[in-house]
Formats: C-alpha cells, sequence, structure tokens
C-alpha cells in the first residue's frame, strides 16, 4: 500500500529551517526500513505555474497556493503495510520536519 | 409472537456484533460485513415464527450472513473478473477456531473508534457496526438528517477502506490511548442521552444511555483488567441510577441536592459502587487511576450520602483536585468550584468560577454555576443576568424548564 505524505507549512507561522540534517537521517532510515519509495522538497510557492489548456489557447497564471496561508512544501511516497503503520511514521515526521504531515492512501 | 419478537431482540443484541465481526474479518470488507448481517436478521424475522427460533441462533445468524455475503460476492464478480481473485483469496481462508470471536468484536470495536476518524463519524460507525443500530435511528438521536448520517457511515467506511485502516486490535504500547479513543465515543453517546442538547428532542434518552453502558458493559468483557474501562462503567452506572429523580413530573430538571434519593436505582448503584471499590484496591496497590476512575470515585461519593448535607465534601474537593492534575481542562475546574462552593461557601467558589470567564464564556453551565452562587450571595440582579445568558445557552428543554423558574423566583 502506497501513501502519499504531504508536508505542510505554514506562511504566517512556518516550521523550523535548520531541519535538514534531522530528514536526511530519517530518510536513511526509511530506506533501510523499506518504506522509502520517493522524496522530495518543493521550492517556494511562488516559482509554480498553472497551465490551463482546456480551452482554445493554453493560458498561464501562478499556482493556487501563492495567496494561502498553508501550502505543500514536500513531499514522500511510501510503501507501508496499513494506515497505521504510515501514521506512526508520520508522527514521527512531524516531530523530525517540525511541521504538519498530512498522509493519504494511492487508489 | 412475544416470545418470537423477544427472542429476535435478543439475538440482535447479543449477537449483531459478533456477527458483522466475524464477516469483517472473513471478507475484509465492513461493507459486506454489514449488509449482510441486516439480511441475516431480516431473514430470521420472516423464516423464525413458521420455523421456530434455531437452538443455536447466533451460529445461524453467522451462517445464513455468510451465505448473503458470498452471494453478493458472487453477483459483483461477474461484474469484475479482476475482484474475483482478490475476493476468493478470502473464502480459502481456513475458519478461525472458536476462540477468536471476541477478538473480533475487539477489532471491530477499536476500527470504528479509529482515531482517523472523526469523532462524529466514530459515534455514527459504532452505533451502526457495533451497536446494531439503524441508521435512521442514529440519525434521529443525533438530530441529523437520514441522508446525512448514512453518507456520514458511508464515507467512514470508504475512508477505512481507502486509507487501509487496520482491522485488528492494537498493539501493548499503542493499547492505552486507542482504548480512551473508544471510551470517548461511547462517553459522548452516554452523555447526550444523559443531556440531550437539542430543545427539539426528550430531555433524558434512556435509549442512548442504555446503549452506551450496553456497549461499555461489551468492552469490560473483553478488557477486564482495563480500569479505565471499569471507571467509566461505574461513571455511567452511578449516573444512570439517578435517572428518573433528575426530571420533575412537570418537565424540569431536577438538581442534585433536590432530587428523591429514595428514587435512585439501588442495584445500579451497588454495582457502581462494586467497581469503584475494584479500581480503588488496584490504586492502594500502586496502579495510578484515570480520569474516569476519579470522576466515577466521585460519583460514589454522592451517591453514597443520605442528602447533599451528608455528602463528603473535602473527599469530592481531593478527588477534584487529583483530577485537575490530570486534565487541567476548565470544565473540570468549574465543577471543582461547586465542591468548593460547599466546603469554603459561595464567596469563593464565585471568584474562582471568575477565572474561568475567557474560557467558558460559551458553555451554559458556567453561567448557571455563576447565576446559583451570585443567588446564595443575595446579588440578585447580577444572578438574574447570569440566568439569562444560561438560558440564552442551553438546549435542553428540562434544563432551560429549571433555570427559568430558578430565575423567576429572584426577589
Amino acid at each position: 500500500m502506497q501513501y502519499l505524505v504531504s508536508v505542510i507549512d505554514d506562511k504566517s507561522n512556518p516550521g523550523s529551517t535548520d531541519r535538514q540534517p534531522a530528514i536526511s537521517a530519517f530518510n536513511e532510515r526509511l530506506i533501510a526500513e523499506g518504506y522509502w519509495v520517493f522524496a522530495g522538497g518543493l521550492a517556494d510557492t511562488a516559482a509554480a505555474t498553472v497551465i490551463d489548456n482546456r480551452g482554445e489557447q493554453a493560458v498561464f497564471s501562478d499556482g493556487p497556493f501563492v495567496e494561502s496561508k498553508e501550502y505543500l512544501a514536500g513531499v514522500w511516497v511510501w510503501e507501508a503495510p496499513d494506515l497505521d503503520a504510515a501514521l506512526k511514521l508520520a508522527a514521527e515526521a512531524s516531530k523530525v520536519c517540525d511541521r504538519k504531515i498530512e498522509v493519504r492512501p494511492f487508489l | 409472537m412475544i416470545d418470537l419478537r423477544e427472542a429476535v431482540t435478543r439475538a440482535h443484541h447479543e449477537e449483531w456484533a459478533r456477527v458483522v465481526a466475524a464477516l469483517t474479518r472473513r471478507f475484509g470488507d465492513l461493507d459486506i460485513a454489514e449488509e449482510a448481517a441486516a439480511e441475516a436478521f431480516t431473514t430470521a424475522v420472516e423464516r423464525w415464527p413458521a420455523d421456530g427460533v434455531p437452538p443455536n441462533p447466533g451460529a445461524w445468524l453467522t451462517t445464513t450472513a455468510n451465505r448473503r455475503a458470498i452471494d453478493r460476492i458472487r453477483r459483483e464478480n461477474k461484474r469484475d473478473d479482476k475482484h474475483r481473485e482478490a475476493q476468493m483469496a478470502y473464502h480459502d481462508d481456513p475458519p478461525e477456531p472458536v476462540g477468536a470471536i471476541d477478538d473480533d468484536r475487539l477489532r471491530l470495536i477499536f476500527t470504528c473508534c479509529h482515531p482517523a476518524l472523526a469523532m462524529e463519524a466514530r459515534v455514527a460507525l459504532t452505533l451502526r457496526m457495533v451497536g446494531g443500530l439503524t441508521v435512521p435511528e442514529i440519525a434521529r438521536a443525533f438530530l441529523v438528517a437520514e441522508s446525512a448520517m448514512g453518507q456520514r457511515i458511508t464515507r467512514a467506511k470508504a475512508k477505512i477502506k481507502a486509507a487501509r485502516i487496520p482491522y485488528r486490535v492494537p498493539s501493548a504500547e499503542d493499547l492505552p490511548a486507542r482504548v480512551s479513543s473508544v471510551l470517548a465515543v461511547l462517553f459522548l453517546v452516554f452523555n447526550e442521552g444523559y443531556l440531550a442538547t437539542g430543545p427539539g428532542t426528550d430531555p433524558l434518552r434512556h435509549d442512548l444511555t442504555a446503549e452506551a453502558i450496553r456497549l461499555t458493559r461489551l468492552i469490560r468483557t473483553l478488557l477486564p483488567d482495563d480500569g479505565e474501562v471499569a471507571g467509566l462503567l461505574a461513571l455511567m452506572l452511578l449516573t444512570e441510577a439517578r435517572r428518573t429523580a433528575r426530571v420533575s413530573a412537570a418537565g424540569e430538571l431536577v438538581p442534585l441536592d433536590e432530587q428523591d434519593r429514595g428514587a435512585w436505582d439501588t442495584a445500579l448503584i451497588a454495582e457502581g459502587h462494586r467497581l469503584v471499590r475494584e479500581r480503588l484496591a488496584a490504586a492502594v496497590a500502586g496502579v495510578a487511576p484515570g480520569s474516569y476512575q476519579i470522576l466515577a470515585a466521585i460519583n460514589a461519593v454522592h451517591t453514597s450520602a443520605r442528602d447533599m448535607r451528608d455528602t463528603d465534601w473535602s473527599q469530592i474537593l481531593a478527588l477534584y483536585d487529583q483530577l485537575v492534575r490530570l486534565d487541567p481542562s476548565p470544565i473540570i475546574a468549574l465543577n471543582r468550584a461547586i465542591a468548593v462552593a460547599e466546603l469554603d461557601g459561595p464567596q469563593v467558589a464565585l471568584a474562582a468560577v471568575d477565572r474561568l470567564e475567557h474560557r467558558l464564556a460559551g458553555y451554559h453551565p458556567y453561567h448557571a454555576t455563576r447565576a446559583d452562587l451570585l443567588r446564595r450571595l443575595g446579588r440578585s440582579q447580577q444572578s438574574r443576568a447570569a440566568y439569562d445568558k444560561a438560558i440564552e445557552l442551553a438546549g435542553n428543554t428540562a434544563e432551560t424548564a429549571y433555570l427559568t423558574r430558578r430565575r423567576d423566583q429572584l426577589r
């Protein structure tokens, strides 16, 4: 079972910026224990571009999260046997990242 | 006919959770289990009058429900070949040993009360899957439209399936937190029955308190060594014992000091006191009690007293002090202040209550407590204002009636 694990940051109350060493160590453990599928941090929401080509021509705009208080700061994909296992890791991830974590199953 | 209806009702009470739990394990799907169990009970209602009640109703219901579930899976498999392989894997599972049945019900309870589900979804799902209440019954209980309640339950089942919330008893290290999640669900159901929140319903809902007690008894059977389970059951029993004395013939809530203590249910009190004594013995042996056990002990002190003056208020205050250390919520502090009023007088208590204003301004018992303390201090005008505020915020009809009379008696 794979889960998308989103790291949620808050512009008005951001998590601390010194978390990278702890996150790297946590990633090493995810890999060693077989949970790790993918991980990546994301650039600022201001760097995002939305393309809408459903109409006659492609329209470019800023991402929908430029204005929002909470935004996606990074993602993992984990392989876990069930939600309890994923939530247990997510509780650790939240401490490690100093941010909120959303766990969402893939179909 | 009456015997037959009793037999079906009894089977429903005793066997519903067992049937749903066993089917959920076998087929790995709450939806299939619920539907098949419901069909089995419908079949019982149709067949038992002619065929007679089977010697082992539980086994009959489980077998019938199993057949219904397999029928449904076959129907669905015709539509979806890929699905078949997955479902057939469940069929090939060897039958579980008989002793696993109780664990199945526990699995079901822990799944329905999983912390990843919203509280209102946990309540609805537990009443449906474990309690066997129908969707319309649950909708009525919480004053929610039937369609909305149906959707709430459907969504919760879908989340369990899609997110793969496991069907198992939590590990020992997770057990205390998960049990407390289960108890919170049952306490919420009980409290809604103890003091219904809506103006459009009976002030006391015996159906809900009875259901909460029944389910807590079940969990007590399954987890006999858990102190908080015993504590919550004792708390419910000692509260339920006072039910008939809590509303007057005129439909007004009767406060503790005015209740006819002769109308209290002595059997429930005796059972509650037994449980509290059992937990006290554990506490003496060094097991620290949790919140429900302390609340039960407070209620044991109340139900041991012949009247309000005879109540051991210093014992109650000591218990509240213990509770405040475990749970620093302002609601506990408010209840503690009521004990303070009996020991140190309304002036001291009012000072303590006033300190809670910023946290409890929207909570009607805060205003009702202030109104009563101000009344006892002879500050009628302020008391009236506090009663007004309490009446405005209270939803329970019997409580509104009581508060209104008290306000109108002020001079």
